[in-house]
């Protein structure tokens, strides 16, 4: 079975996508000669031309409002905003047109799009590490994607390209560098809105999604070794929307739930979940849902400080052993 | 195009009318004063060129062809409407006359029909894309960075701003350093011409000589047309800002009766015709209203329906997924 870095992963999704379907066309900021903040886009402007890779102003709503009426026109956009953080200047292109037309014009015209952006930190600083996954995944009428693995987020991109909605598909800059299994089949699909149960187990549900689940895995293995207990993690992989018929029959069986994220613990995504699962779930659960989430504070440039925040497969451990 | 402004006219009168009545909710931004800029501009535009235009949009959608009883039922909240009652009187939309929508962010839909243009350059389409938009709307940081994308890429699109001296209740000097809107276009070496916004005609040459560049591949052009709404902003404008005999001396400038009188003076017309169009259009925005008023409201079971093109049901079997394609616009049916 041959073997890829999420980086690549992504890199080979774009590539392959570009040559099956002459209108997909990326856009962003320094992805042509440097390549993309994470080098994510590197060789593909002289594979293609700088009419499909597309260097831009540094002008987030621009960039996704471009790639709406480019989208319109018929051609299929992969806009990618270099962070996260600064998706918010696109936020009004993302929430008040791409996300909307499809609804507010009487199905007249879909906006088949996708912005890739990505989440992380590193000692980066209160404006460049932060998590917005659960402010998109509140937005009827985008479609939400997380993925954790080199395979996922081949699947997966190829999946959001070829999608007739906005996509907003958000990677992490942790785990670029990570290497994992590749699928026999180079053009296999994942299919949006199914989450993958990612370790089986019997005692607690532990539910993930992006780097929180090699987090989870991680803590899944310690609590087997040091407790016995047999935690079931799943890879929730789409926020919206939420595959919650996997999330429930899990939880079925362990009665027992944590959910893991790295965004703040008030109104992040962690605390919508939680919400609908409780109501899906209160019969089943024989203890509170429980969550992994950051803390309410402004990341710190301080290494230790930083530290201090982050959640951790530790963290994840002590939370499942306070429901056993 | 003197049919099309009085029609125009009086599809929004009897717009007001039916919103003192309640029977049209929310906001209602009317264009009384302004039809010159639509209708000259549309005239001058071929009708496969996709049109944008910001919320004050029930003129560009009469001018563009749109069935007067569907943008009627627009207004009413009705199954028939052109947005099937989800748009509302911002939000009119119909892709079959290429019209992609009023846009009730200001200045939100000037990078869209931006990225637009680039679609149509892309696939060697000769389409030009037409953009309108209010002076209010040069002031936010989304209307730069649109022209500026523009400019970069050379793109088939005509900017024209309506300059009608408010943007809601600022004016312009309130809002804009520049008094002309011309002079934004500057920064972005695009070329410009400001013309009288209530005289059709010197709207039509205007847009029609920028159309011309746009679509000999020159890249965008921006065009200013100096206008005046006669009404309020909007219903709700206890219009305060603003002094009554300015308003009188702007409707001296009424681009309807200042056009009739000069087909008439050129002998194209003779004043009883002028009098006949204004009754018959009045004829049939009678029955507009009567029709639109008869239409069915949209069901309520379907009103978590159309969110998505490809809804995703993870309750539902894996199929081949990623074949699913766009809707065509073809199978969008009417009615629920
Ligand atoms: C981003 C944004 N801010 C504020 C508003 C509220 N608003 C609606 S219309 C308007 C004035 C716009 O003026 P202008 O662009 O000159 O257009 P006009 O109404 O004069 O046609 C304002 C402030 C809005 N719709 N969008
Ligand atoms: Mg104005």
């Amino acid at each position: 079975m041959a073997a890829s870095t999420y980086r690549e992963a992504v890199r080979s999704a774009l590539r392959e996508e570009m040559e099956r379907d002459p209108d997909v066309i990326l856009l962003g900021e320094s992805i042509t000669g440097y390549g993309g903040s994470y080098a994510v886009t590197r060789g593909l402007v002289e594979e293609f031309g700088s009419h499909r890779v597309m260097e831009t102003p540094i002008a987030e709503a621009g960039i996704v409002g471009f790639a709406v009426g480019a989208a319109m026109g018929g051609l299929r956009p992969v806009a990618e905003l270099m962070t996260v953080n600064f998706a918010l200047l696109a936020l009004d292109q993302i929430v008040n047109s791409a996300a909307k037309f499809h609804y507010m014009f009487g199905g007249q015209w879909s906006v088949p799009m996708v912005v890739r952006t990505v989440s992380g930190f590193g000692q980066l600083g209160a404006t460049h590490s932060q998590s917005f996954e659960g402010w998109f995944a509140s937005v009827p009428g985008l479609k939400v994607v997380m993925p954790a693995t080199p395979a996922d987020a081949k699947g997966l991109l190829l999946s959001a390209i070829r999608d007739p909605d906005p996509v907003i598909f958000i990677e992490h800059s942790l785990l670029y560098s990570t290497r994992g299994p590749m699928p026999d089949d180079p053009a296999a699909l994942v299919p949006i809105g199914r989450a993958r149960v990612a370790r089986a187990g019997t005692d607690v549900t532990v539910v993930a999604y992006s780097r929180m689940l090699l987090q989870a895995l991680q803590a899944a293995e310690a609590l087997e070794r040091e407790d016995g207990c047999q935690c079931e993690v799943i890879d929730l992989r789409t926020l919206r929307p939420v595959d919650y018929p996997t999330v429930a029959a899990s939880v079925r069986r362990t009665h027992r739930v944590v959910l893991c994220g790295e965004d703040w613990r008030s109104g992040g995504f962690g605390a919508a979940l939680l919400a609908e699962l409780q109501d899906l779930c209160f019969d089943d659960l024989d203890a509170p849902i429980a969550r992994v989430a950051m803390r309410d504070v402004p990341l710190p440039y301080a290494r230790n400080l930083e530290q201090a925040l982050l959640p951790s497969s530790e963290q994840v451990v002590e939370t499942v052993r306070s429901l056993l | 195009m003197y049919r099309q402004m009085v029609l125009i006219r009086h599809f929004e009168e009897h717009a007001a009318e039916a919103y003192a009545q309640a029977k049209i909710g929310g906001f209602l931004h009317l264009y009384i004063g302004e039809e010159a800029v639509a209708v000259g501009a549309l005239a001058a535009a071929r009708p496969t060129d996709p049109l944008l235009t910001h919320y004050r949009d029930h003129g560009y959608a009469l001018a563009r062809g749109c069935d007067p009883t569907r943008c009627m039922a627009e207004l009413f909240g009705r199954a028939t409407g052109l947005s099937r009652g989800r748009g509302g009187s911002m939000h009119l939309a119909d892709r079959s006359r290429h019209f992609w929508g009023g846009h009730a962010i200001v200045g939100s839909h000037i990078p869209i029909g931006t990225g637009m243009a680039y679609a149509a350059k892309y696939h060697r389409r000769e389409d030009v894309v037409l953009e309108f938009f209010g002076d209010g709307a040069t002031g936010n940081g989304i209307f730069h960075e649109g022209l500026n994308m523009a400019a970069l890429w050379k793109v088939p699109v005509v900017f024209i701003c309506e300059n009608n001296l408010y943007g809601m209740g600022a004016t312009l000097a309130e809002e804009s350093p520049v008094k002309d809107m011309v002079i934004r276009a500057e920064g972005y070496t695009m070329p410009a011409r400001q013309c009288d916004g209530m005289d059709v005609l010197a709207v039509y040459e205007t847009v029609q000589a920028a159309c011309a560049h746009a679509r000999g591949g020159n890249g965008p052009f921006f065009v200013e047309c100096l206008t005046y709404r006669f009404r309020g902003h909007s219903m709700a404008d206890p219009e305060l800002y603003r002094d009554k005999e300015e308003v009188q001396r702007w409707r001296a400038l009424d681009p309807i009766p200042r056009f009739g009188a000069r087909l008439v003076a050129e002998r194209l017309c003779t004043e009883r015709e002028l009098t006949a169009i204004n009754e018959q259009v009045e004829q049939e925005m009678l029955q507009v209203v009567a029709a639109a008023d008869a239409a069915p409201v949209p069901d309520p079971a379907t009103v978590a329906e159309m969110i998505y093109a490809n809804p995703i049901d993870p309750a539902a079997p894996v199929m081949a997924l990623g074949a699913a394609p766009p809707p065509a616009p073809a199978a969008v049916l009417l009615g629920e």
